[in-house]
């Protein structure tokens, strides 16, 4: 029992990012254990997932064709039938939205200790994680006093698997009870649509929790039209209806990669670099100078949002 | 119906603040409702509010302390709560998620809800597991990172229509049988704030005290396979050009960067 088992992520037809990366995180864990990567992939078309999962370092995959697409009651099983067949010492999946729908579901039903948001993995006689914790102002790490683990880890935070690998792939022969899938997926919606779209914008001015009020984003207005930019915001700014969802930066609104990315009174938590971190030049104004948002801005100002934007607007006026 | 409201209270770190040991020192935090509850706690209100017979009971796992926020939860219209806490509690390890579904896998026991709405994570530790972990413990169904919930449907008895929110701007479409538990994203409604009104009633609803015995637990309950071994402040990667002076000085600099990349060029 020293083998690791990732599970995939894909959606409408494709493999997540996540998915190369967990192979990644999955192989030098088993490195430590000295066992083997086996890899699974859930529903689709699990063939052609199989294909592209085989990459460098994957001793096997494992195919279960149940399902079309994602849906937690097949995962849970499926996931839970594989790791009582194969015994691995840990089973890794993404911490992706799908993976906080089956991964502490498939740790209680094997009875195992669930560590979630792994940002990096040690073994040392037993796993050591480690994880952020109060929105990433401190990091942590976090023992499993146990043999075996049920981990999610966290998007971006490891290299993607590349090469061509020789895998061994195999159909799980399983038998999903249909009685326990109590959940159906009926579609998908993409959010947003509106007037403007932030990712064909050249220049954006986007706006945080730090701008306090609505009435406050007035000034945030102002300045994107003297800086000739559009407004964009993360999520807090959404979610208090004061701007809609199709103006949101982050992992769960709209990826931007602007030529110039001036966050004003935003934080940089993870959700939201993951949305800007793509853009050529990055600016932060904030107050906290340990705010995550200067660890991956090119120029900041350490100020008051109420006293550096009225100047910058004068500048552009 | 029955709506339980899983509710944390949870620590809020200032921005400049010191670690003692594995925690963050005392003085640095401040203690407030979970965000995430906090909106699972105006959904299960909304539905009570619209509904006939819905009755909205909170559960927290906290120290006498957070009374305070149950207090706000009350007030925003829970009609009652239970906290459960234990000397056994106060020395376990807050990070095991097996910990915390044992003891509200005993609380829905004596409760029997037909809904449980839980905040996506909690603030503090981040772990975004509890509501799963306990809806397979009971046997529930579930769903995960709510932001959409048919309210008229869920009251008609067609159980519940949501939408979870992915990543990249699409929501998933679901239907969910009940029993359930949902687990509530920002955003899905816009919290009230306590009414002066609801305030003074609060005060007047029961909080239940309830011990692990209480709950048919022993210590061996709170016994678990995950612990916290370090805790530091993660270095700062920062490489980023800091303008210095005033706020006219420092928007005077960033103006000159921003025009070299030529912004505010006509």
């Amino acid at each position: 029992m020293s083998d690791v088992l990732v599970v995939a992520d894909h959606r409408r037809g494709a493999l997540r990012d996540v998915s190369y990366e967990i192979l990644t995180a999955g192989r030098e864990l088993a490195d430590e254990t000295g066992g083997d990567l086996h890899a699974a992939v859930v529903s689709g078309d699990v063939e052609s997932f199989a294909d592209d999962l085989n990459r460098e370092g994957v001793d096997a995959i494992h195919t279960v064709g149940d399902g079309a697409e994602f849906n937690h009651d097949v995962y849970a099983q499926a996931v839970t039938a594989l790791a009582d067949d194969l015994a691995p010492e840990f089973v890794l999946a993404p911490n992706s939205v799908n993976g906080l729908d089956y991964a502490p579901a498939v740790a209680n039903r094997l009875g195992l200790p669930y560590v979630s948001d792994a940002v990096g993995l040690a073994y040392d006689d037993g796993l050591v994680a480690t994880r952020e914790m109060y929105g990433s102002k401190v990091e942590t790490t976090v023992e499993v006093d146990a043999d075996s683990a049920v981990v999610s880890i966290r998007g971006g935070e490891w290299a993607a698997a590349e090469g061509t690998g020789d895998a061994e792939v195999s159909a799980f022969d399983f038998d999903l009870d249909e009685s326990a899938v109590r959940s159906t997926v009926t579609g998908f919606e993409e959010v947003g649509g509106g007037d403007v779209d932030i990712a064909d914008a050249d220049v954006l001015v986007s706006v945080g929790r730090g701008i306090e009020e609505e009435d406050n984003l007035d000034l945030i207005f102002d300045l994107a039209e003297a800086m000739d930019a559009t407004v964009s915001s993360s999520r807090p700014i959404v979610d208090n209806g004061w701007l809609p969802k199709n103006r949101q930066v982050g992992q769960s609104g709209k990826v931007v990669t602007p030529d110039v990315y001036l966050a004003v009174g935003i934080s940089g938590a993870v959700q939201h670099v993951a949305g800007m971190k793509g853009a050529d030049t990055i600016i932060a104004i904030n107050t906290d100078p340990n705010a995550p948002i200067f660890d991956i801005a090119d120029y900041g100002i350490v100020g008051d949002l109420f006293e550096v934007v009225p100047e910058l607007i004068a500048q552009f006026e | 119906m029955k709506i339980l409201v899983t509710v944390k209270e949870v620590a809020e770190v200032e921005d400049d603040f010191e670690i003692e040991g594995l925690s963050v020192a005392e003085r640095f935090l401040e203690y407030d409702l979970n965000e995430w509850d906090d909106y699972a706690v105006e959904e299960a209100v909304q539905l009570q509010e619209a509904g006939d017979d819905v009755e909205v009971v909170t559960v927290t796992i906290g120290p006498e302390r957070s009374e305070e926020t149950i207090r706000m939860a009350l007030a925003k219209g829970a009609d009652r709560a239970i906290r459960v806490w234990d000397d056994a509690l106060a020395d376990a390890d807050a990070l095991d998620v097996a910990i915390r579904t044992r003891i509200l896998e005993a609380v829905v026991a004596e409760e029997e809800p037909d809904l449980i709405l839980s905040g996506v994570q909690a603030a503090d530790t981040g772990f975004g597991a509890t509501g799963v972990s306990l809806a397979d413990a009971v046997g529930f169904e579930w769903a995960a990172v709510v932001n959409s919930l048919d309210q008229d449907a869920l009251l008609a008895g067609e159980g519940a229509k949501v939408h979870r929110e992915l990543e990249g701007g699409v929501e998933e479409l679901t239907d969910v049988e009940l029993p359930a538990v949902l687990t509530i994203q920002t955003g899905i409604n816009e919290p009230r704030y306590a009414s002066l009104r609801g305030i003074r009633q609060a005060q007047r609803k029961e909080i239940a005290e309830t011990s692990l015995d209480d709950l048919g637990l022993d210590a061996s309950a709170v016994e678990g396979n995950v612990h916290l071994t370090d805790m530091y402040e993660p270095e700062s990667e920062s490489d980023a050009e800091l303008f210095e002076g005033d706020a006219g000085e420092t928007a005077s600099q960033l103006a000159t960067v921003l025009r070299e990349k030529g912004v505010g060029a006509e």
